[in-house]
Parts: C-alpha cells; structure tokens; sequence
C-alpha cells in the first residue's frame, strides 16, 4: 500500500511529530508498504493530489494535526485516514468541549471553569476569579484548552499565582481552563481497535523521579519520569480505569486508537479523566507503544492495526 | 546544534528522500529506550527542557522572522571573491588543502591569528596558538583539560547559551555571577569564590565574554577587567576570557583584552566567524603552554586538526588583501540595524520593558515584567510568526524567565522593524490582560509612534532614570571608571547600576548545572 505520512507542521509538538513520523515510516516500510513521508504545510493538497497515496497515516500532534483541520482536507480530497474523524477531533483537542461532554455524561473530570480572551475583556470575567479560586481550592491548574503535551501548563498555588498562570496559558490559546488539581497517580489508558472494537491495552503509570509536582516536562525527556507497564494497580480500580477510559473514547467519538489520561487521586481512591488523545504520541518514549508492547503487540503490528481501521470519506 | 547551542529541527523531510532505503533498518521496541537509558552516560541527563527544545525548533521555519539567531550575515561576503580565494586554492595548494593538516594549525593560519589579534592590541607569539574548530571547541577543550565532574566554573548571569550544554556534558557545577552595565560584578566574583573556599572547593576557570556580551549585551569595564585578572592571579585560577565579537565595536573605544593585561592565568579564546566567516568552523585558543600542551592532546582525541580547506581558505583571504575590510563594511551594517533595533524597541515595546544598549557585538537583552513568562511568549510570538530566545536559555537554574535575547545582525532592517513591531505587540497585549487581570486597570502606555530616532532611545532611558533619579543621586556617589569615550546615551541620562541589575534580572543566587 501506499501511505501518505503526515507529520511534522506548525504545531507546536512539530518535533514530537517528526519522530512520531519516522517511527511510523520505518515501521511501514518494514510491513512492506511504500511510505511517502509529507511534512505538512502549504503544499499539503498539492502533495496529496500529486502522490495520490492510499492511505494518509495522520501522525500529527497539536495544533491541525489533531484538531481535525488536517481530516477535514483528506475529507475534501478523498483519502481515507487513521485515528478519528473530524468531529471526534475536534471534541477531543478542545479540553474544554471534551470536559463539558463528560460531566454532562458523568464521566468524572476534575472540576473546572474555562473562559476565553474575549470574556476576560468584554465580560470583565477577572471579577469571577475569587469565585472560583474558591471553588477549586488551591493549587490549581492552569491550562491553554487546546495544546497537547505539557506547553503552557501552570500550577497556581496561591491567588497571587493565577494571573501570571492565565497570561502564560493565553499564550497557547484564546480560551484556558482553570482546573481543580487532582494529587495521585498518573494513569495513561490506552486503546487500540481490533476488527472495529476499542480494546483497552495495558495501563501505564509515569511516574516523576523527583518529588514535588509532578513536571510536565518530564513527559518526553528520558530519565526524568519512569513508566511502568502494567500498572501497579488494584484488579478493581484497573478495570474501572479501562472501563472510564473506553467510555470517554466512545463519547468523544474517537476510533482506530487513542489514549485517556487519567488521575487516580490519592485521598479518595477516585479515577479522573484528564484529557483524551485522539493522535498519541508514537515515539520512542511514547506511552501508547510501551503499552501495545506489554500486550505483546511490536511497534509494526500496532502500525498495522492503526492502519486497518482507516475512516473513509464519505 | 545551531551556535546558540539550542537544538533546532533534527529531522526535516530532505526532498527526495523517499520510502526505498535498500536495507530495512533493525526493528525497534518501545522497550529499546528504557535499554539504552541504562547506558546513558550520567551527563546526557542534563538537557535542555523539551517545551524549549520544541519551540526552539520551530524558529528556524521560513515564515518566521527570526531575532533568535546569533548569526553573522553571510550573504554581505562577495561570492567572487569566495570563488576567486577557491580558485587559487584549487591553482595553488590543491592536494594539500584536501589533506590532514597538524593538530595546532598551519603555520600561516597562526600568522592570520597573529595580525587579528595585533589588531585588537596583543602581541603574540604563533606558538602560544592552537587553531581550533571554531571558538565553541576553545570553550569545550578547556573543560576537557581542566575539569573532573563536579568541579565548579563560574560564569557570567546570563552566560552564553551554547556553553552551558558544555560545561554539563563535563558535569560541571556551574556558579552563575550576576551582572551590571560595567559586566560581571567583581564583589560578588570575590565574595562567591569565599564563599566556595569554604566550603573547600575551588573554581577551576572563571569563563567570560567581556566585550559585547553575548547575550547580555555589556561591556566589562576596564577597572573591573583588572580586578578580575589580579582576583584570578592571587587565587590561581584560569580566566576563560571568551572574545568574539571584540572587532565589532560601533561606538566608543576598544578596552585591553584581559590577555594584554595577564597572560599567566588567561586562556584567550576567539574566531574568525564573526569577522569572516562562521561556517570555516575556525577560531582559535593563546593559552600558557602547559595547558595548550593538554588541550593540543584533548583536540587530537576530538578531531585531530581542524579543517584544512577552511584554514587555505582564511590563509588565501589573508594575503589577497586588507583583511580587515570587510569588517568595516560589517561594521557599518550591523551598527545600522543595531540602531533601527534600538529604535523599534523604544517605539514598540511598552514602558515596562527595558532593555541594554549594547555598543558592540550582535545583541540585545531585554527584560519583560515578571509576570511574563518568555518561553511562554516565544509561543505566542510563534503565532505572530517572529521569534527570540527565551532568556531562560542563558541560566543553568531556570532564572531569566522574563528576559529576551535579541539579535540584530542576522536579518535585514525592515525585517528587524517588523518582528519588534510584532514582538512589542505580544508584549502589549500580555500586559494589557495581567492589568486586567490584577484590576490594575489594564491600561497600557500608548506605543510611542512618534518615537523613532535615537535621541528617543536616551529619552526613553530617561525617563526610567528620572523615575528614580533620587535613588540614583545617592548610589552613584563613588565614581566608576567608565569605558574611555565609550559611553552611551543610555549611560549618559544616569542609568544606574540597580536599573541594569534588573534588565538584566537576575539575583545572586547558585546552583548545580541541570
């Protein structure tokens, strides 16, 4: 087959993307299939058109890749691709959509309250934030809702910290979220389909080497988080790990793969849903193959397996 | 690794580079990096965060107008005379340009050094001179030779970006000194190596860029040039004296190297990449004998001799003419586009930015409020298609956080008007939401378009001064000597020493490399 694969962008995990990318095509060409790597830009339809592949291997991170502006040109030029459609996309980048979907589901997801630049200045929403400082109680994070990996995400401990927290925040984004921090374990469920139904791999746990909060740096640098694959847990909190994170991936509307990261938090045993990856990393210090190969599935069977449930223009 | 030593795209498609790669390449687990983490050496674990390594990695797109660089501009050396010095390379001396040279240099490279140096008020002697790949291998042979892990080096703070990854790779422990517009502050020099005596360590080299300071932008005066080399001559410690961009000086007069005044304890380390070329990859290490006897070893170990097609080249650019030509026509070009960055920032930049008047060199450092976070910024910026290096970059410990390195030799002038255009507008607009925010009412000083000479820059100066003119009255009751006729407008208004400790931002404080 001929696979078109996407990586690399303007997004802000380019370089995440590149190595995703690579990843994938090394992995293609050993399965035997001709890879026609694209890094993607103004040139993306001409590409496209041009190369006529059979299948787009969407291995974008952030900012178009994953927000469903890339799927909706293979939708127009009529390539089928992997990972979700654009609806799926476009809920599961948006921190805030994804949230609002789950609590109205009761899908559990640390309280929170989200407000963009336009509220902040039109609406004069600074006069909220002792309202819900309160609520949330301290610390509290701070994120931009539509940026993967770590970019942009602050821990505000006191009120003092909450203004320097959305400045940095709205620099990723024209809406942030203000989210009540969740003290626990850092639960990464991922989900492979196999013949059309999401099966949830073994859960990974990142655990930070040093103390204090846990850095959100650490998240692709080796030697600063350790993972461990299955997961230390409790057969009953595993299971209902799996079963929360199967349950955000089908509300969200995701397919082919995806990853849920959830808090175990550790005062109450409760599992939270962070956030849902529609296009997980696929490095080398990625969670989602660590966790396909604890269930004996090699990076080449999970690219396979990706590439099997495609979503088909209409 | 671009010369800021911050990792850029590693990775871009190559055109044609395509699917059919005749030998399929060993399969690779996720498992694999957990097995070669175990055989990582202890020093790679002190990198650079990711989210600046990722950010870092974008300012190189096209689209982006990048102050990010340290780039001289290479476009301003004529290709016919490039084409003509190959040619009699080609003519002349052609096999042996193709073949190993001697680990110290050619000979007529070291007369080349000689002449640079004579300018710049040194006289040397050519065996004192161990020619070098580039200046960045003087700083990385000088850790090899002096240091074991842990040892200390002290630094300037900011110190330059591309040393760090150096001195972490020889798990250093680097102490940062802070800085004012006269440079490294040499009390604290004296009260920090106390204070490491002790605790029983001893520094092995004190590195530091006294000219035009890379990223700071100051210049060490002179007094302070002889408090450091009598401090590093009463301790036996080495001076890594780190001078680049000596010759590009656009106003006031040049200072003693602090080589010209020690020899004994100062390793003097310079290039010929800002004033011909940087992509020769030559600079070159005067250091006493027994140690350029060690670092003569150590270069063998890393590459035993530098290029020797580059070193043809310079010795051919050496006998074809004034050498020195072609700095002048830099000069004027760079002290221009200085002008213009001074210029845009006094007409873009909100008043509660400042930032340091460099009278040399190729950059500006700036210091946003502390509220604002620049590698957070840089992202926004990113949007706005401009880009800097976050000061963050420049400190070991993560200090720097609200400051900015500019460049302003590596694009052209309209370019330079536009990203501080934009860049002054990010800044704005974050201000504006943090008085928002804070209820500080969020109104913001109007840019001052009418604001676009020189003389606006002194106003701008100032008007800070004014503001604590009081304060500046009392401080500035001892005298300093000052850089001989080079003062610039901005020290002219009475800037003091607390206004440049805070552009350049930074408290005393140490902490371990990574």
């Amino acid at each position: 087959m001929r696979v078109a694969v996407l990586k690399g962008g303007r997004s802000l995990e380019r370089q995440v993307s590149l190595r995703s990318g690579a990843r994938v095509q090394d992995a293609l060409e050993r399965l035997g299939h001709e890879p026609i790597p694209i890094d993607v830009g103004p040139d993306l339809v001409t590409q496209l058109t041009t190369h006529q592949p059979d299948v787009a291997f969407v291995a974008l991170h952030g900012s178009d890749g994953e927000d469903g502006t890339v799927q909706e040109l293979l939708e127009v030029v009529g390539i089928p691709y992997t990972g979700s459609g654009i609806s799926a996309c476009i809920r599961a980048s948006d921190k805030v959509l994804a949230k609002h979907a789950m609590r109205d589901r009761g899908i559990p997801t640390p309280d929170f309250y989200a407000f963009n630049e336009t509220a902040l200045g039109a609406l004069g929403a600074a006069q909220a934030l002792p309202a819900i400082e309160d609520r949330l109680e301290f610390p509290i994070v701070v994120k931009p809702a539509r940026q993967g990996s770590a970019l942009g995400i602050k821990f505000a401990r006191t009120a003092a910290d909450v203004p320097t927290a959305l400045v940095a925040a709205f620099s990723y984004d024209r809406k942030v979220l203000l989210e009540r921090y969740v003290e626990g374990r850092e639960m990464a469920v991922s989900i492979l389909e196999q013949d059309g139904v999401p099966v949830v791999l073994p859960i990974v746990e990142a655990v930070p080497e040093q103390e204090d909060f846990y850095d959100f740096e650490a998240r692709y640098e080796i030697g600063r988080t350790r993972f461990v694959c299955p997961a230390e847990l409790d057969e009953p909190v595993g299971a209902r790990a799996g079963e929360i994170a199967l349950a955000t991936y089908a509300l969200l509307g995701c397919s082919g793969f995806g990853r849920v990261d959830l808090m175990l938090e550790t005062a109450t045993d409760e599992l939270y849903v962070l956030e849902a990856n529609p296009i997980p990393g696929l490095t080398e210090t990625s969670l989602l193959p660590l966790a396909a190969e604890a269930a004996g599935i090699s990076f080449d069977a999970l690219v396979e397996r990706v590439l099997a449930a495609v979503v088909v223009p209409a | 690794m671009s010369p800021d030593g911050l990792e850029r795209d590693p990775d871009p498609v190559l055109p044609g580079r395509n699917a059919h790669s005749a030998v399929p390449r060993r399969r690779s687990s996720a498992r694999d990096i957990q097995r070669y983490a175990s055989l990582f050496a202890q020093r790679t674990k002190v990198m650079r965060s990711s989210a600046m390594r990722d950010l870092m990695a974008l300012t190189e797109r096209e689209d982006v107008i990048s102050l990010a660089g340290g780039m001289p501009d290479t476009s301003t050396f004529p290709a016919d005379s490039y084409a003509a010095l190959m040619n009699t390379i080609a003519g002349e001396s052609c096999a042996r340009a193709l073949q190993y040279g001697p680990t110290e240099g050619f000979a007529r490279v070291k007369e080349c050094v000689a002449r640079v140096m004579a300018a710049e008020g040194m006289e040397i002697d050519t065996d004192e001179v161990l020619v070098t790949t580039g200046g960045q291998q003087v700083i990385d042979l000088v850790c090899k030779t002096l240091l074991d892990p842990g040892d200390v080096v002290v630094a300037e703070a900011p110190t330059y970006p591309g040393a760090i990854p150096t001195f972490s790779s020889y798990e250093a422990d680097v102490v940062q000194v802070t800085m004012d517009r006269d440079g490294m502050r040499v009390h604290e020099l004296e009260a920090t190596l106390d204070e490491l005596e002790r605790s029983g360590r001893r520094p092995k080299f004190i590195y530091t860029v006294p000219n035009f300071h890379n990223p700071a932008g100051v210049t060490m005066s002179l007094e302070r040039r002889r408090e450091l080399v009598r401090i590093a001559g009463e301790r036996e410690i080495i001076v890594l004296e780190d001078n680049p961009y000596g010759l590009l000086r656009y106003e006031g007069e040049a200072l003693p190297t602090l080589h010209s005044l020690d020899d004994e304890f100062v390793i003097y380390a310079s290039t010929f990449s800002k004033i011909l070329s940087p992509g020769v990859r030559l600079g070159w290490a005067v250091a006493p004998a027994p140690i350029l006897q060690k670092m003569q070893i150590g270069k063998q170990g890393s590459d035993l001799c530098s290029s020797s097609i580059s070193q043809y080249f310079v010795s051919a650019y050496f006998d074809a003419g004034p050498w020195d030509d072609y700095v002048r026509s830099l000069l004027e070009i760079y002290r221009r586009r200085r002008d213009v960055m001074l210029d845009a920032l006094a007409e873009h930049f909100p008043r509660e930015a400042e930032w340091t008047h460099p009278r040399g060199g190729l950059f500006i450092w700036a210091t946003m409020p502390d509220y604002i976070d620049t590698t957070d910024l840089l992202a926004r910026a990113l949007r706005e298609h401009v880009a800097f290096v976050p000061g963050r970059a420049a400190f070991v410990d993560g200090r720097g956080g609200s400051a900015m390195r500019l460049n302003f030799s590596g694009v052209d002038e309209d370019a330079i008007r536009e990203g501080i255009r934009r860049i002054g507008e990010v800044v704005r607009e974050q201000v504006a939401m943090y008085g928002t925010l804070t209820g500080a009412g969020g109104s913001v000083e109007p840019p001052r378009r009418e604001a676009a000479s020189r003389a606006d820059v002194t106003a701008a100066a100032a008007r800070i001064a004014a503001e604590r003119a009081a304060a500046a009255e009392r401080t500035a009751a001892a005298p300093r000597a000052a850089e001989a006729g080079g003062d610039s407008a901005a020290d002219r208004v009475g800037r003091t020493d607390e206004d440049l400790a805070k552009v350049l931002h930074m408290p005393a404080k140490h902490k371990r490399a990574g």
